[in-house]
């Protein structure tokens, strides 16, 4: 790559660092994984960039970051089980909504950290990209490989189970 | 209107997913009902949880740095083998090669350690800025007085940018010694991080890609436009360092 062409990448990526890092420290949850899961997907940026037609380079950037932390996770896979899978948390039903506005409202920032840490992957991923991110649910749609209507339901269940978690936790501490 | 058969819609709704006839159908529906209303309610209270703590997180600073480097390698690794004269060459006559191999890592040693030398100069010169009182020989945050100030003292001219608005004060200018010759320093600040940007003419007169180390705990960032060398260093971290020599160069 000639030295104009790499200012233009980096010009047009290294803007989106902090998105990366952010998405990629949610998925693998470890600072280190995260770094080597960023640089990695910039290499493959870099090798993939004579294929980018301009556009929304934040989405096709999160693209390459999300494939490459879900590498990053099955190969680590390989060594045991990374998401504890919990049929439980995976499938509530939608509970009448009473005193739990109070307690989302009182929720700490570890109680929030926690909760979107146990969720499974794929429902992290999906609230990172829209409540982190503020990505629209076409831009997640891209980056997930998703149709929409996927993506809304997937949000959907992905908030149920993340306000059943702190609602669990509330109940319990009381 | 009954109760949407999916609920899902209301948080498409609350995330301003829906179109215009569907939302304000939704509206008209949550006005009446009370569970809809109350779905929307936690939907909102979650939200704003997530939205209103500091989850976010951000990229450490050394990060930006490797990840340049390792670009950089990896596209001067790809340079060499998509280039097929050297191919033919590397398989043609391997003993030619490492010989070129060999001379051009001697050059490249070379003028990577007399680099190193600079480089490490300029550091000090930044640190001894700092230690003494003597960081400004004219004191200014006025480009046209800064500008003046350097002729007569220095055989060239520097360029003295006011980046006030980019968030880069301009405290004033030195005269300083790089390089074997006298330079001018400009020094700019951000927040509580002073930068010196040191300035001298080039030989060659050509310009050259930016240049970015970090030595000591201070980074450094370095190129040369329009027959001058520029020398920015700094211990503010890169990312903002490189904001500041875009800032420069428009």
């Amino acid at each position: 790559m000639d030295p104009t062409e790499l200012k233009r990448f980096e010009r047009a990526f290294l803007p989106h660092m902090s998105a990366a890092y952010n998405l990629a420290r949610w998925l693998t949850r470890s600072d280190q994984d995260a770094e080597d899961v960023v640089q990695e997907a910039y290499l493959r940026a870099v090798r993939f960039f004579g294929g980018f037609r301009g556009g929304n380079s934040k989405a096709w950037f999160l693209t390459i970051v999300r494939n490459a932390a879900y590498s990053w996770l099955q190969r680590s896979q390989a060594q045991g089980p990374i998401t504890p899978f919990d049929a439980q948390i995976h499938d509530v039903e939608d509970k009448s909504p009473g005193p739990e506005v109070e307690l989302l409202q009182s929720a700490t920032r570890q109680d929030l950290r926690e909760a979107l840490e146990r969720l499974p992957v794929e429902f992290r991923e999906a609230l990172v990209l829209r409540e982190l991110e503020g990505l629209s649910y076409k831009e997640i749609a891209e980056v997930s490989g998703l149709p929409i209507g996927t993506v809304m339901s997937r949000l959907a269940r992905a908030r149920r189970n993340l306000r059943q978690f702190l609602i669990d936790r509330g109940t319990k501490e009381e | 209107m009954s109760c949407p058969e999916n609920k899902d819609l209301i948080e498409a709704y609350a995330d301003g997913e829906l179109d215009l006839s569907s939302s304000l159908e939704i509206e008209r529906h949550m006005a009446d009902c009370q569970v809809c209303a109350a779905a929307l309610k936690s939907h909102q209270a979650l939200r704003s949880a997530l939205g209103g703590t500091s989850l976010y997180y951000d990229a450490p600073p050394r990060l930006g740095s490797r990840v340049r480097s390792a670009v950089r390698k990896q596209e001067k690794v790809f340079a060499v083998g998509w280039r097929p004269a050297w191919r033919w060459v590397a398989l043609a006559a391997p003993v030619f090669s490492v010989a070129i191999l060999a001379f051009a890592l001697v050059i490249a040693s070379r003028s990577s350690s007399s680099e190193d030398l600079l480089n490490q100069e300029t550091v000090s010169a930044h640190v001894r800025s700092l230690m003494a009182a003597h960081l400004m020989d004219f004191p200014s945050s006025d480009q046209h007085t800064v500008k003046p100030s350097f002729s007569g003292r220095i055989d060239f001219s520097p360029e003295v940018k006011d980046l006030s608005n980019e968030g880069f004060t301009l405290l004033g200018g030195r005269l300083d010694y790089l390089d074997s010759r006298p330079v001018a320093a400009l020094i700019y600040q951000r927040r509580k991080h002073v930068i010196n940007l040191f300035i001298w003419p080039s030989q060659d007169g050509t310009g050259a890609g930016a240049m970015e180390t970090s030595l000591r705990g201070y980074n450094l960032i370095r190129w040369s436009r329009a027959g001058m060398h520029y020398s920015a260093v700094s211990d503010l971290n890169l990312i903002e360092l490189r904001s500041f020599q875009q800032a420069l160069q428009e």
